[in-house]
């Protein structure tokens, strides 16, 4: 990296900065429905991708929707369209657990392939539905472009949204399991659901919500990225590999693990990219994650729980 | 998933479809046998191919399911468009043309599976389909083995020459060559940074012009980068290229990847004027799923585009509205598909003949000053054809506007010194 004024040098870095923290985002988002589902639950979701998909064809409906009715809807749909895919995403949810879900708890390796195959299903559809061309959302204008900081600094507009939007759902989810008394009742049923159950805790009902909070949240998930990736029938499969590996990688029962698992893969990986190619780059933080967790099978942060 | 299709009742809109037609059918009228004079079936198949004295049988082999049905939709409704309008003209020999589509599923074996029950079942007398050089490879020796004939429409890497396939897209001297001399003349590119997905035609076609680049144009590349298919976060390399500030990014990046580096370009405040781009990967159908803001200003090197004020094009842009809706968009790989049951029925009529050896001796040589929606057009003797490359500029429409043309452009699917 000679040749360069220092100026420059610091343009870069700040500007590598921002990507490693807009890459931070997508995992963190992708990861925190798993989390739930796969940390809080132990239920291994394949279709978790689908979920963020049906979240981002319902952003797509919206836009749609609010494009018929003129310039101003066009400015503030989008909130309107992240509840909306929050929602879609949670009742789908919702009765996934009940009609499939439930009644794999006791067998978790059949629940990798029911629900892998829901995931077909699931993308499928899509195409029936929505053709397998992808689908362009109408962005409001104040999500395009970005704000230049200096001749060399660019941060990009739709960067800044997704990472105001990952922090205040991280915030609710945290608030929602420590602080809450659903969130005390959650925890006790992963930590011993017969005393959860005889506590006079409704585990189903738990489980149930649990799981359909974890889709919806992947719904929102799905909402955000139509700002920065495509929206087509399989673009939520693509996210699905990457998110597993930052819940595994940062133990898989805490929620503070994910996000720190989420930022240490995105920084490295975005960091690494800068100086090798992206493939390589790829290559190097599967490796590196590989050995971390042959000596930490448990991930970065376990907690503590009785099973 | 077999779909047949033979009887054909003329509807309104298929009545206008065929108006719509008759300068295309002027020219290819002129050597289309004339009822009455049909030749008999034991003359004009000897090798056991589903010709009766009224029909043929061919095959429409692309994935209708999967990760490409995306890409490949486009093809099978080309192909479709195609038939049905050399039926309306009279066939081909006299005889109607039925079709049976088969769905590779996006999956090479399944490719492989469905060209042989096509080939060995079906006794198809050609088939049209494959689209990414994967399923082609996949097929070939099923070609090759049963003596098939295949019409492959993808732009691709070259490389490859078979008796049994006829090659209707560019090969990617065809694509890239004169339209780096093109950038390198009238905008003075002397910089070049190559960005590519991480699959054999992206990585073919970047050695390809990073020799030119380097050896012929005297410019320099001061970065090559590949990303996994279906990678979406360009950052990083983003911010490299802003570093390096090339003259020109060229780019071959392609499905949902694709959208994501528009989208993140744009984002990063790398508009057209700041970063012109040349890319071997957008054409109209991709455009619809970038999206028309992301991708204005930007350039495609194609051989076709929707937009060609051409009136073979216009008729055929006609006709494909008429039949699949107003709002149908047609790619490079599209038209190229449509290409296929042309380029098929001139060479069986030159022939004389549904026999496959015949029918490809025949291919070589064939001509259209015009009546194709590119424009001229040679098979050449490699069985791939001469046209000339295009480089369109997208405009907020999500149409391209032609802002150069090339002389014809012979292909060279083996270039030496690459």
């Amino acid at each position: 990296m000679s040749g360069f004024t220092t100026q420059e040098l610091f343009a870069i870095f700040a500007m590598q900065g921002f990507s490693g923290l807009s890459l931070f985002c997508v995992f963190l988002l992708m990861a925190l429905g798993l989390a739930i589902i796969f940390g809080q639950m132990g239920v291994i979701n394949m279709a978790h991708g689908e979920f963020m998909t049906l979240g981002a064809y319902l952003t797509y409906l919206v836009s749609v929707q609010a494009a018929t009715l003129g310039e101003w809807a066009l400015d503030a749909y989008f909130p309107v369209a992240i509840a909306v895919a929050f929602l879609g995403a949670f009742m789908l949810g919702y009765l996934v657990e009940r009609f499939m879900i439930r009644h794999l708890y006791q067998r978790p390796l059949d629940t990798l392939l029911a629900t892998w195959g829901l995931g077909l299903i699931l993308q499928q559809l899509f195409r029936s539905i929505f053709g397998p061309r992808e689908k362009t959302v109408t962005m409001p204008d104040w999500l395009l472009g970005s704000y230049s900081a200096t001749d060399m600094i660019d941060i990009p507009l739709n960067g800044l949204f997704i990472l105001a939007i990952t922090i205040l759902l991280s915030v609710a989810l945290l608030v929602l399991l420590y602080r809450s008394r659903w969130g005390t009742k959650v925890r006790a049923t992963t930590q011993n659901r017969t005393m959860a159950n005889a506590a006079g805790i409704n585990t189903d009902r738990v489980d149930r919500l649990t799981f359909a909070l974890g889709c919806g949240t992947a719904g929102v998930a799905g909402a955000a990225f139509t700002t920065i990736a495509s929206t087509g029938p399989t673009s939520g499969g693509q996210y699905i590999v990457d998110t597993f590996l930052v819940v595994v990688f940062g133990g898989a029962a805490s929620l503070f693990g994910t996000i720190v698992s989420a930022f240490g893969i995105a920084q490295s990986q975005s960091i690494l990219s800068f100086f090798w190619s992206g493939s390589m780059a790829k290559v190097f933080t599967l490796l590196t994650v590989v050995v971390i967790l042959m000596f930490r099978p448990q991930g970065l942060f376990a907690s503590k729980v009785r099973r | 998933m077999t779909q047949q299709k033979t009887k054909f009742c003329p509807s309104g809109r298929q009545l206008l479809a065929a108006l719509t037609l008759t300068a295309l059918g002027c020219s290819a009228m002129l050597d289309s046998v004339q009822a009455g004079e049909k030749p008999s079936t034991e003359e004009v198949n000897t090798t056991g191919l589903a010709v009766t004295d009224d029909t043929v049988r061919v095959g429409i082999l692309h994935s209708l399911t999967g990760t490409m049905a995306i890409s490949e939709t486009g093809s099978v409704q080309a192909e479709q468009l195609a038939i049905k309008q050399i039926n309306e003209q009279g066939g081909v020999l006299g005889r109607q043309i039925e079709y049976i589509v088969e769905d590779g599923a996006s999956d090479w074996p399944t490719f492989a599976e469905k060209a042989r029950k096509l080939l060995e079942e079906d006794d198809v007398a050609s088939v049209f389909g494959a689209w990414t050089s994967a399923s082609r490879k996949a097929v070939l020796p099923v070609f090759e083995q049963n003596n098939g004939l295949l019409y492959y429409p993808t732009f691709y890497e070259g490389l490859e020459q078979s008796e049994n396939v006829i090659y209707t897209g560019q090969e990617a001297t065809q694509q890239i060559l004169a339209a780096l001399d093109w950038v390198a003349e009238t905008h003075g590119a002397e910089t070049f940074y190559l960005v590519g997905s991480d699959y054999i035609w992206p990585r073919t076609s970047m050695k390809i012009a990073r020799t030119h680049i380097e050896r012929d144009l005297g410019g320099e590349v001061v970065g090559e980068d590949y990303y996994p298919l279906g990678n979406t976060q360009f950052g990083s390399l983003i911010n490299k290229i802003k570093l390096r500030k090339p003259d020109l990014v060229f780019a071959a990046v392609v499905g949902g990847s694709n959208v994501a580096w528009f989208k993140q370009l744009n984002a990063a405040g790398m508009t057209p004027e700041r970063m012109p781009m040349l890319t071997i990967s957008v054409t109209e159908d991709e455009v619809l799923g970038i999206g028309k803001q992301n991708v204005a200003g930007f350039w495609s090197s194609m051989k076709y585009f929707q937009s060609l004020d051409i009136p073979a094009n216009n008729d055929f842009v006609a006709a494909f509205r008429a039949e699949y809706g107003e709002d149908a968009v047609i790619g490079d790989v599209t038209e190229s598909a449509y290409l296929g049951p042309w380029l098929w029925k001139r060479a069986v009529e030159k022939a004389g003949s549904f026999d496959v050896s015949r029918v490809t001796a025949a291919s070589a040589g064939l001509e259209w000053q015009e009546g194709l929606p590119h424009g001229y057009t040679r098979l050449m003797p490699n069985h791939h054809l001469s046209m000339r490359t295009r480089i369109g500029e997208w405009q907020p429409d999500g149409q391209a506007r032609v802002i150069f043309e090339s002389e014809i452009i012979e292909p060279n699917p083996f270039p030496e010194g690459y």
